[in-house]
């Protein structure tokens, strides 16, 4: 009965839905192109092909109608934070937040008298990796990403998290 | 063209500025009266002896007993600089005319001064905050700028991680 008759059966795969959708959501996060400061800096050198986060399947998108995550990647001030509040309202869920860098995670160097920016990004947005550094590097960025891969692969629908 | 060679035309020409030269700074500093700002200013761009056609730039200044706003001026022509200082008392507002009118890049600068520093410029065609919200209040380089706790409801003071760990371990 033609080519397709009896080739498909063998390659079924079974699986659950959590499987699937978490190995499918993890293999494929898309972070919002999104620089604050000297962290974006280290952004883009993570995303060009010296480190090539395309090999992840991380590759940034210019709208946050089609972003996973948001990377937080510098110095949050509060008009900045208003905006970003905004930008995470419209990414479409389930979406996660990277928070990169001192400034972000703690307010780093502004913290004791930075009187625009906010002392941890984690204020105002549910933060599910923290990157430490100042700048972090590269190595730890794409580490960063390993990481929110994990957790993603621990989800499941019936509890979604993010 | 030198300041004190530059002063002294100046002093002829406005006699009412109140112009003062500060020898004690490395370049001479002209001190004029804030009203005689925009015209000693427009006088120091179109006159041809001086043709300062560039400022390079506008700050904004506290010093213990007063706020300033500070005029770097140079000549791409004749290849000499200026320096112009208005000043006021803490007690008043400082305001002064604006001279964005005469170099464009003016507009920018003075909004910035306003911003941080409070310092009004007449007759500006944009009077607004550049760099923070419009509704921020006080001016956050003056010496006794008190930060604001939120805005917006956005926490901006930093958590005290020592107290939060002291109730973990307990």
């Amino acid at each position: 009965m033609g080519l397709i008759e009896g080739r498909f059966e063998p390659n079924i795969i079974v699986t659950s839905t959590d499987a699937i959708f978490n190995w499918a959501r993890s293999r494929s996060i898309w972070p919002l192109t999104f620089g604050l400061a000297c962290c974006a800096i280290e952004m883009m050198a993570t995303n060009a092909s010296r480190f090539d986060l395309d090999r992840f399947g991380i590759f940034p998108r210019p709208t946050p109608r089609q972003s996973d995550c948001l990377l937080i990647s510098g110095t949050v001030t509060a008009k900045m934070g208003e905006r970003l509040v905004t930008l995470y309202e419209q990414m479409s869920e389930p979406r996660y937040v990277i928070s990169m860098g001192s400034c972000a995670n703690s307010g780093g160097p502004y913290c004791d008298h930075g009187y625009h920016v906010i002392k941890g990004v984690d204020q105002i947005l549910p933060v599910d990796v923290y990157i430490p550094g100042c700048p972090p590097r590269p190595e730890a960025l794409i580490d960063g990403f390993l990481k929110l891969r994990d957790l993603i692969m621990k989800e499941t629908i019936a509890k979604p998290s993010a | 063209m030198t300041i004190p060679e530059i002063f002294n035309i100046l002093q002829e020409k406005f006699p009412e500025a109140e112009l003062v030269l500060e020898e004690n700074n490395p370049d001479p500093i002209i001190r004029a009266k804030c009203e005689a700002i925009a015209d000693i200013s427009l006088l120091l761009r179109d006159d041809p002896d001086f043709s300062f056609d560039s400022l390079m730039c506008l700050s904004g200044v506290e010093t213990v007993e007063e706020f300033q706003t500070v005029y770097h001026l140079y000549s791409m022509l004749h290849n000499h600089k200026v320096t112009l200082r208005a000043g006021g008392t803490k007690e008043e507002e400082l305001i002064v005319p604006t001279v964005s009118h005469i170099w464009p890049t003016a507009d920018w600068h003075e909004r910035e001064s306003f911003d941080l520093f409070g310092i009004k410029y007449t007759d500006h065609p944009d009077p607004r905050r550049i760099l923070l919200p419009d509704d921020w209040v006080g001016y956050p380089l003056r010496k006794d700028y008190e930060p604001q706790k939120t805005w917006h409801k956005i926490p901006l003071t930093a958590i005290d991680y020592k107290e939060e760990d002291n109730g973990d371990e307990s």
